[in-house]
């Protein structure tokens, strides 16, 4: 580094005569001027002057740095401006550097002459060197001289486009200078905004948006196509930048998406609902299918995904706002990831401690149980200062409950006794409101208090007093003893708010110490002009109480007392005096108010309600300004709640649009051809194909034919798909049961092609569903290629078969307005789960679209998309649900279809066979009444009106079991007999298959590790360690998706659980001797390790 | 208490006569363009240093200038504080916001015009004071003022327009170098200067964290595993509160672009990290390894708390004795300080401080073993012990005197104990292996564990 040094010395040696001719004739016209101007300057600034004129550098960096130390101690030193500004040239860093300085500290005041040094930066932002072009416009912009806002405009739209990330981020902190210098310019400096949000560098990340957030905070469709680059960027970016993102990205949430509370309770409401109106549930499972179930937004979700890791910064203010964004964005059970490290921020500073604290405040007021876990963290140290104690305080009495109440109070006992006295009081104060919080400690909190009352401290003592008339006053039926004692201290404290509150009391229960109370007011009348006004009020007050209650002990005292205030000097206390004998003691004047005295005094006071200070705070966004001060700081941006309707979450699709363009004009008449064409086209030419012609062999196109036919069946009656599933239980039978129906699928469906015209939505699903096929079969399933290649071989003849199938689309083209929402959410996976068969026959290969496999490749989001597909094995296993003797000859079996199901997002699909054994017409099958966990929900199937002797009939039911194994209880009824029966379902059952890349599993394996993962070894049957029986046996045992693997001997499937889609990722690796390693990734840690164990076996076994 | 002269008449302002006015003005013209648009958005507008005797030092905007009169907010809150560490962080003025920071006797003062996150502001100024600890060695008043250059020149390169840009001490030490004398020297006498005249590349790269070029003889790595106590233990001598803090502080003198790996034998036993930026997090969740291409030079690579379920082995224990009698002025102290399952260490560098009831005049004490002081003042007792040996056990016995008169004190005060171990981490954790890869060579590599007592009160 030295040497560094050294050569540099040599080289500014030589540069500098040179320099200061250089320098010399751009400013020479207005030195004479200037010096004309100061000619009252001081003997020491005209040697600065000389320093700065001379031809060395060293002295003009000794006059730099002496104006520097002048303008550091806030010394007047702007008579230099013309002398410094010509060094702005220096060839010598240091020297520029320093005049840098001087510059942004002096131009706004001397404007005229600042514009001499323009040139000189308008020079160097064509430098080839990337940190001189940076700090030019640094300084530029950060002359405040309004001439020159052309240029700077003209500089940071250059810069915005310059190849150095370095130069581009110091456009970004250009464009707010430029905007609070002139707003006018708003509209232009949007656009250079909009610009570089669009930058991948981390380094721009954070400048710009800043610059978002200052310039143009309520432009929020300009974060749209940016977000997810953000999110995936925001762990690179620095510090700072992180701290402003998460602050904007919250906002931006908040406009964006559902809200995740809601359902909490709303699931919770109907589970109530449903208990009480069993009779009419079949009314109230309808609305239920209404009501959209919450899912959350996938890039909702990855925002929290990538923000979680930030938690474990260095920096408290990259941890804080992690925090607020789970507080406000975040489901409820899942915010409390947060507190641990908050907590973990309170070793550090003072000040850094004061911002937490007061946040945990906050939190804990609304969800004690985020903090519960942490009380000792909040422990007080005699070392802390007062204000953290106070708050440390504070959050003990939030957090407060009849579990922790007896170790709290003992914690506050040592408190109270602490040197720091406000500290003491203000516990005294907390042990008031546990008090009135937790009834079961009402009275324990009052008798410590009523000890505290002779303790010797008197700020204590007084303290006490006022909590203790604060308490009694919330239920003042037996405290005859407390008011007794407390009137005996009277004679020893002297803290005035403390005598008012015993007086106060006294008169207030009079009643109930009759004989103590005169005698008070005995002793207090003695005294009175020596109290404070505060305690003469109360001696008025009880005068006039005992005047009204027992005036004949009392009359002359209170006439008394009375007199004295009458010549007090404070105005406020005659006030009162006037007031209260006028409407005390009877005189002619006196006119109706005087009857109500007694209702006036002794009416029933409410009780205070001792309160949090912290409760109203809330409404401000944690972690802000204004959340600390609790009042509105000049520029908070309200965070807005939650929409009722997410908004269009298409818009934040940036890459699928854009490398789309080729296609928007197809898109105007056929947008459903947008997702297929561009990614399948060619089994997308070859459905159309099938579909235009209508005579086609191929497999997999015909299949979807059939479906079409299904689905409209289906909608007519119910009973008829049902009768057509009677076929199939084993997988190769229902191989064979398709191309069965195939053929006649075919036919018929030619005789229908007009009804399937009005089915438009049906055949566009099966569009994707059959360019699936192709993808996913390749992928994994031996038991496909056939149709695979049928339709490669078919797909020769392209062109023509989707020039016809276009023209037909137009025609359909305006039945699909409900089917176009579907195409344009590429990553939205709700919109794939109902693939419409409600079909009970386990088909072979009903697909929904896995587009993203390769859409991988264009996302530059790396958020790995993950699609739900249905699953080609079936398990043949069926479960007894009902055996025919419990069921007076009525039996039923259920087994799991595995089918996407119809009912809702969450349920698992339940076929269930009932037969009629007996040789009587069983009438009215149906479900009766539920005996369900907390949750857990059940999608009827509709009732069997009627089943033939010997006869058996198939439905299919949905119940949501909340990803749990627990057993579902219901009763079988018919129309005189009902039955309980239950349903448990195997952990392999609880989930959906999903498709996904190898690289994609990997991702999300590496971030499903440690907690989140389970493993074991096991031994491998050798005729279990073909890839294809492993595949085949796993998947069997659990609802599995292949994933693609590339080694031989690992295999990996992933599914996601019904219920809450979180991912369950399995991978088999083989090893040698006949072993292999399972290994299970899910966050539901619990489901995982119940699955490893069902696995186990699977494969060990032969 | 600090001595300061009223509002409107603090010393170092520049023109003394037209500072009241000055100061309306300045008001003025805020509200004015308050009115008018939300004008002058930024984050940090400006920086004041004050000294403990309410002199302010130093001052710094970086964008149009605010007067020093906003300070008197602050000297106002300042007084309503008892004593300097109650002074609130976040003061609210009518047209600004003063966020500071207290460290090392000197009050770090931002105005602030707008929302910001007050952690934000709070953050940055820490960050402020450590370099200037890493800068000049010590963040005080002189050090500040003998280099106010240096000073002036960090704080342009730190804060672009009130939004921080280089505040990583790698990237400054690149632009800005540090002050040594050698350096000064050479620098009068050639005339080269402190300013760096390269790109930190570490700005332009992913690392930043890590200067490039960097080049040692003799390659070293080292690794300090401090472990803190905190505890808070009652007077029948049972644990109320026991948590181990722990930090990684390293020092790393490694030449090019090495990229390490630190693993623990007990990884597991970390239950909160938070980590130096350079730390690869994904590796960490899924192998507990810490991964990462380190910073030149000394830096803090992880601090981590081990779970409060895990039991704490208090490594000292106190027996006291402090009564005061009823209507005497005088009061008995006697403590003795032991060691306790410090698994074969000594326990070292013991110190107890007691923050004595007011009512204390003077303390008459013996010490076996150490030295103490009594602070009449400030009511501290100071006693430094030093080594703990358990065949003689230090103590301290004496008598201690009150004010007459005074009431006797109801409490016992509490005690502060620092104590130091060496050679050993308190939780039990251990550095597995270093590895290095990326460079050839081969460097040396040390770890060293100390355990500490943090917040540790009897």
């Amino acid at each position: 580094m030295s040497g560094n040094g050294h050569s540099y010395g040599e080289q500014a040696g030589e540069a500098a005569p040179e320099l200061a001719q250089e320098a010399a004739p751009t400013t020479a016209p207005s030195v004479p001027a200037a010096f004309g101007l100061f000619s009252s300057d001081t003997k020491k600034n005209e040697d600065l002057k000389q320093m700065l004129e001379s031809s060395k550098d060293s002295a003009k960096l000794d006059a730099m740095k002496r104006i520097v130390g002048m303008i550091a101690k806030g010394k007047n030193a702007s008579e230099l401006f013309p002398a410094v500004v010509k060094n702005v040239a220096s060839k010598n860093i240091e020297i520029k550097k320093l005049v840098y300085v001087y510059l942004m500290r002096y131009a706004e005041e001397q404007q005229d002459l600042a514009l001499l040094s323009i040139s000189t930066f308008q020079r160097a932002l064509k430098d080839p060197n990337q940190l001189i072009r940076a700090s030019a416009l640094r300084v530029l912009s950060s002359i405040r001289v309004p001439i020159i806002v052309p240029i700077m405009m003209l500089a940071i739209k250059e810069a915005s486009s310059d190849l150095s990330p370095y130069v581009r981020k110091n456009a970004a902190h250009a464009i707010q200078k430029l905007y609070s210098l002139d707003p006018e310019q708003k509209e232009m400096l949007i656009e250079v905004i909009e610009k570089l949000l669009k930058d991948r560098s981390t380094l721009v990340a954070g400048s710009v948006v800043m610059a978002f957030e200052e310039v143009c905070p309520d432009r929020i469709d300009l974060i749209h196509k940016n977000y997810r680059k953000l999110c995936n960027l925001l762990v690179d970016v620095e510090e700072w930048g992180q701290v402003v993102i998460i602050h904007m990205l919250t906002r931006y949430a908040r406009t964006q998406f559902v809200s995740p509370w809601k359902t909490d309770d709303d699931v919770v409401e109907e589970y109530n609902e449903n208990n009480f109106y069993e009779s009419d549930g079949e009314q109230k499972e309808k609305d239920r299918n209404v009501k959209k179930t919450y899912t959350m937004d996938p890039d909702h979700r990855l925002l929290l995904r990538n923000t979680k890791p930030l938690l474990q910064s260095r920096n408290a203010a990259v941890v804080m706002a992690v925090a607020q964004l789970y507080w406000h964005l975040a489901p409820k059970s899942e915010a409390g990831i947060v507190s641990k490290s908050l907590v973990r921020l309170l070793r550090s500073n003072r000040e850094v401690q004061y911002i937490v604290l007061q946040n945990i405040a906050t939190m804990s007021i609304q969800r004690k149980g985020m903090f519960e876990p942490y009380l000792k963290s909040f422990y007080v140290r005699s070392t802390d200062p007062t204000m953290i104690k106070t708050l440390k305080l504070e959050i003990l009495t939030n957090l407060a409950n009849e579990a922790n109440i007896s170790t709290l109070l003992r914690e506050f006992q040592t408190y109270v006794k602490s040197q720091d006295k406000q500290f003491a009081a203000a516990t005294i104060q907390a042990i008031g409101r546990c008090a009135t919080n937790i009834t079961e400690v009402t009275d324990t909190c009052l008798n410590g208090l009523v000890c505290l009352l002779s303790n010797r401290d008197e700020t204590v003592v007084a303290e006490s007093v006022v909590v203790i008339k604060k308490l009694l006053q919330t239920q003042p039926a037996h405290h005859g003893e407390i008011i007794k004692h407390m009137a005996k201290l009277l004679d020893n404290i002297t803290v005035p708010v403390a005598r008012a509150s015993i007086l106060w009391l006294i008169g207030e229960y009079c009643e109930r110490v009759p004989k103590i109370a005169p005698d008070v007011l005995r002793k207090t009348a003695k005294s009175f002009t020596n109290e404070d006004d505060l305690v003469k009020l109360q001696i008025l007050n009880l005068g006039a109480k005992l005047y009204l209650t027992n005036s004949k002990q009392t009359k002359l005292l209170t006439q008394y007392v009375l007199n004295l205030g009458k010549y007090d000097q404070s105005y406020d206390i005659r006030d009162r005096t006037r007031f209260i004998r006028q409407l005390i003691v009877p005189n002619e004047k006196s006119g109706a108010l005087s009857k109500y005295a007694k209702k006036i005094f002794l009416a029933q006071k409410p009780a205070p309600l001792l309160e949090s200070p912290f409760k109203d705070r809330d409404h401000f966004q944690l972690g802000t300004l204004s959340h600390t001060l609790n009042s509105r700081a000049t520029g908070y941006l309200e965070l807005s709640d939650w929409p009722d309707v997410a908004p269009d979450p298409a818009v934040r699709n940036v890459e699928v649009a854009e490398s789309a363009k080729e296609w928007t004009a197809i898109l105007g008449k056929t947008k459903k051809e947008k997702p297929t064409e561009k990614f399948y086209s060619e089994s997308e030419e070859e459905e159309d194909e099938s579909a235009s012609t209508g005579a086609t062999e191929s497999e997999s196109g015909s299949e979807s034919e059939k479906e079409d036919k299904e689905e409209g069946s289906s909608d007519e009656s119910s009973g008829s798909s049902s009768s057509s599933e009677e076929s199939s239980d084993s997988e190769s039978d229902s191989k064979e049961s398709t191309a069965k129906k195939t053929s006649g699928a075919v036919k018929e469906s030619n005789a229908e092609e007009s009804k399937k015209k009005a089915k438009g939505i049906s055949k566009n699903r099966n569009t994707s569903s059959s360019s699936d096929t192709e993808s996913s079969s390749s992928e994994g399933s031996s038991s496909d290629s056939k149709s695979v290649s049928d339709s490669r071989s078919d797909s020769d003849s392209g062109k023509s078969g989707s020039a016809t199938s276009s023209k037909k689309e137009e025609k359909t083209a305006q039945d699909r307005k409900t089917p176009s929402k579907q195409d344009v959410f590429l990553l939205d996976l709700d919109d794939f789960y109902p693939v419409t068969t409600p079909v009970a026959v386990p088909t072979a290969a009903v697909l929904s679209p896995s587009l993203t496999a390769d859409l991988e490749g264009l996302s530059l989001s790396g958020s790995s998309v993950i699609d739900v597909t249905t699953q080609v094995f079936v398990p043949t296993k069926t479960h007894e649900m009902l055996h025919r003797m419990t069921g007076k000859g009525l039996s039923a079996h259920y087994h799991f279809s595995r089918q996407p199901d119809m009912f809702g997002d969450h349920m698992v699909p339940v076929q269930v066979t009932v037969t009629n054994t007996t040789d009587q017409k069983i009438e009215n099958i149906h479900i009766g009444e539920k005996k369900l966990p907390l949750g857990m929900r059940i999608h009827e199937f509709n009732p069997i009106e009627c089943l033939e002797p010997g006869g058996s009939v198939t439905v299919s039911m949905g119940i949501d079991f909340c990803d749990s194994t627990q057993t579902a209880s219901f009763q079988l009824c018919t129309k005189d007999d009902h039955f309980n029966v239950n349903i448990q379902p195997p952990v392999g059952e609880l989930l959906l298959p999903v498709t996904m890349s190898e690289k994609d599993f990997k991702k999300e394996q590496g971030m499903l590790t440690g907690m989140n993962e389970t493993s074991a070894t096991i031994a491998v049957a050798p005729q279990n360690s073909t890839s294809l029986v492993i595949i085949e046996k796993v998947v069997k045992a659990a609802n599995l998706g292949v994933v693609p693997s590339g080694q031989d001997n690992i295999h990996r499937f992933a599914a996601k659980t019904v219920h809450s889609g979180s991912l369950m990722l399995v991978t088999v690796e083989l090893k040698e001797s006949s072993t292999a390693q399972l290994i299970i990734n899910t966050e539901k840690t619990v489901i995982g390790s119940v699955l490893l164990r069902e696995l186990k076996p699977v494969l060990s076994q032969g | 208490m600090l001595m300061r002269c009223g509002p409107g008449c603090h010393c170092p302002s520049p023109s003394p006569s037209n500072l009241i006015p000055k100061r309306v003005t300045s008001k003025e013209s805020c509200q004015a363009t308050d009115g008018k648009h939300r004008q002058s958005q930024k984050m940090i507008h400006s920086l004041f240093l004050i000294n403990c005797s309410g002199d302010i030092f130093l001052e710094k905007h970086w964008k149009s200038v605010v007067s020093q009169s906003v300070c008197d907010y602050f000297f106002e809150a300042q007084e309503k504080a008892i004593d300097v560490e109650n002074v609130p962080p976040v003061i609210s003025t009518p047209h600004h916001y003063l966020i500071s920071i207290y460290r090392d006797k000197i009050f770090f003062v931002s105005v602030i015009q707008t929302e910001v996150p007050p952690l934000f502001v709070i953050e940055f100024l820490h960050r402020v004071a450590d370099t200037f600890q890493d800068y000049f060695g010590e963040c005080s008043e002189t050090a500040i003022k003998d280099n106010v250059v240096i000073v002036y020149e960090l704080l342009e390169e730190m804060l672009d327009n009130g939004f921080p840009l280089a505040t990583e001490s790698n990237i400054l030490k690149e632009l800005i170098k540090p002050p040594t004398i050698l350096r000064s020297v050479v620098n009068s006498i050639t005339g080269s200067s402190n300013v760096g005249d390269t790109l930190p590349t570490g700005q332009l790269s992913n690392i930043p964290w890590r200067r490039a070029g960097v080049k040692y003889t003799n390659n070293e790595a080292y690794f300090d595993v401090i472990e803190e106590i905190d505890a808070i233990i009652d007077k029948s001598g049972s644990t109320v509160f026991a948590e181990i803090q722990g930090v990684i502080d390293s020092c790393i003198k490694l030449s090019g672009m090495p990229d390490l790996s630190l693993s623990f034998m007990n990884p597991r036993l970390l239950d909160d990290v938070s980590f130096h930026p350079c730390i690869r997090f994904k590796r960490w969740e899924s192998e507990r390894v810490l991964s990462f291409i380190p910073p030149d030079g000394n830096f803090r690579l992880i601090s981590y708390r081990v779970s409060s379920q895990n039991l704490v082995a208090i490594p000292v224990y106190v027996k006291h004795m402090i009564s005061f009698k009823e209507n005497s002025s005088s009061g008995r102290f006697d403590v003795t300080i032991g060691p306790k399952q410090n698994m074969g260490k000594t326990v070292e560098g013991v110190v107890m401080t007691v923050h004595m009831p007011k009512a204390v005049l003077n303390m008459n004490l013996t010490a076996t073993q150490g030295s103490y002081t009594f602070d009449p003042v400030t009511k501290v007792l100071t006693w430094d012990v030093g080594k703990i040996t358990p065949q003689k056990l230090p103590n301290l016995k004496g008598i201690v005197n009150l004010q007459s008169g005074a009431p006797k004190p109801e409490e016992n005060p509490s005690l502060n104990i620092q104590f130091k171990i060496q050679q050993l981490a308190i939780s039990g954790l251990k550095v597995n292996r270093l590895d290095m890869y990326g460079e050839k060579y081969k460097p040396f590599k040390g770890v060293k564990y100390i355990t500490k007592a943090g917040k540790f009160q009897m």
